[in-house]
């Protein structure tokens, strides 16, 4: 390959970067392969492990690129979001969604060449992303949000699914610790760019119910979700010593919901953000010990 | 005052520590010590990891004197439980009596010095708890002399609460950046103190 193609490729990764969102798409990884490690502890299959990394990593990617693709008109009209790539301009939407629609492609085959219910799995949490949560819903309800709680519960149902070569009860609790993880994360950020959201029209559920209501969903939400990881953690059959960790980590979760509800603040609320994803993280490293 | 990333380090180790003795270093212990020091090394995981996110002006919140009169109570209180038998349940009873005061005398107006009263009796008697009774184990054989480490330990808990009561009271023993500057290093210190002390004694 030439020196000017390099420079080419180079100059192309570096802007298309940022249109996978790599911490939130990391994230999501480190799900999937707590959820299949929560099943194979230990693993020896490492060539089973990069399948799955690779997989999801290119799924995940091209389901971010995708709804990229599609919100570039609101990104555009969003402070937060309009010197996104696509939103301003720097990337071609047509060049963007083939890369797009490749890397889905990419990801899903592969997870289908790996195992049939693990690429089935993978497939449905891209068209709940894509098609049902940002080209159905984001738009039209503040509800919306359920659909993308769920196809984020996706990756860490599927890692499951592959390491027991079916889905069980343990799967779904991990899946559904993650859609209630999803409130705490998401709505957290409406509230922080409420005025963003709202000057490109898009609703929200402090748009629609109001700051005290969100606040009141995000602490019950958190609730529910360190229910269903601790609960699921006991199910795995996680050492008493990292539940204890993870119950005091769901407890700071809970506490910092509770206090964006009876002292909210931008700053609780933004730490609360913050601290959702780290639990998050944290929550995954003690599934894969 | 913002945070370095430096600092940002310390508090992360900071965390880690806590979360490992959270996790290994008190398996073989008893129910209520096991409740006691979760408790105490839990908040201060996850004081390390707010303090990172939401940088130093947390500790500007009044929930934080309640809060962190968690730790020295309930380390104090797995101390004196593992090695006061005679003394369990009035320990018991100080510290669950002790952390109303802090929270009822810190949530309601009261008039006078009586909190700020509550607030030193409950820390002097916790801190000297965890200062005191490692050395005196160590000392007399009971223990083995790693276990002093949890005494020192104790003293900079104890060095460190001071430094913020006092800055919170309006009387700084030292500059509020000097004092900031200082915090990581000497939370991480402290619990490695502890962790060690636990780890080889």
């Amino acid at each position: 390959m030439s020196q000017s193609k390099i420079e080419i490729l180079k100059s192309k990764i570096r802007s298309y970067w940022p249109l996978i969102k790599s911490l939130q798409t990391g994230l999501l990884v480190a799900t999937g392969l707590a959820g299949y490690m929560s099943a194979r502890c230990p693993v020896f299959n490492l060539g089973t492990m990069v399948g799955l990394f690779v997989s999801l990593m290119a799924a995940i990617s091209g389901s971010t690129i995708l709804n990229m693709w599609w919100d570039r008109d609101i990104d555009a009209k969003m402070c937060r979001t309009q010197k996104r790539p696509l939103a301003s301009g720097a990337i071609d939407p047509t060049e963007a969604l083939r890369v797009g629609l490749a890397l889905a492609t990419l990801g899903v085959a592969l997870a289908v060449a790996m195992d049939a219910l693990y690429g089935l799995i993978i497939f449905a949490g891209l068209f709940f992303d894509v098609v049902i949560y940002s080209m159905w819903l984001k738009r039209r309800t503040c509800w919306g949000i359920i659909w993308g709680g769920i196809s984020g519960g996706m990756p860490i149902l599927a890692g499951r699914a592959l390491g027991l070569g079916s889905l069980d009860w343990i799967g779904a609790l991990l899946a559904l610790g993650i859609l209630f993880w999803i409130p705490t994360h998401i709505l957290t950020f409406s509230m922080r760019y409420f005025n963003d959201y709202k000057a490109a029209g898009v609703p929200t559920f402090p748009s629609t119910y109001g700051f005290a209501v969100t606040r009141a969903t995000i602490a019950i939400s958190s609730i529910f979700a360190a229910l269903a990881m601790g609960w699921a953690a006991w199910g795995i059959g996680m050492e008493i010593g990292y539940l204890r960790v993870l119950f005091v980590l769901s407890s700071g979760l809970l506490a910092l919901a509770l206090a964006s509800v009876f002292q909210p603040t931008e700053r609780v609320n933004f730490g609360l953000f913050k601290y959702a994803s780290l639990y998050m993280l944290a929550a995954m490293l003690l599934l894969m010990v | 005052m913002k945070m370095t990333i430096s600092d940002r380090i310390l508090l992360l180790l900071t965390g880690l520590l806590a979360a490992w003795q959270v996790a290994i270093g008190i398996d073989h212990l008893d129910t209520l010590p096991v409740i006691a020091y979760t408790l105490g090394f839990g908040v201060l995981l996850v004081a390390g990891l707010l303090l990172i996110i939401l940088g130093f002006e947390i500790l500007d919140s009044p929930t934080v004197v309640i809060v962190s009169t968690l730790i020295p109570l309930s380390l104090a209180l797995g101390l004196a439980w593992q090695y006061l038998e005679a003394y369990r349940t009035l320990y018991l009873i100080f510290t669950l009596g002790g952390f109303l005061a802090v929270t009822l005398t810190r949530l309601i107006p009261t008039p006078g010095k009586l909190p700020v009263f509550t607030l030193a009796f409950v820390h002097g008697v916790a801190g000297l708890t965890i200062f005191l009774l490692p050395l005196i184990l160590t000392t007399n054989g009971t223990t083995r002399p790693g276990f002093a480490l949890v005494g020192l330990g104790g003293a900079l808990i104890g060095l460190g609460g001071l430094l913020l009561s006092f800055l919170k009271a309006g009387k700084p023993i030292l500059s509020r950046e000097t004092i900031f500057k200082i915090l990581p290093g000497l939370l991480l210190f402290m619990t490695t103190a502890f962790v060690a002390g636990f780890l080889f004694g």
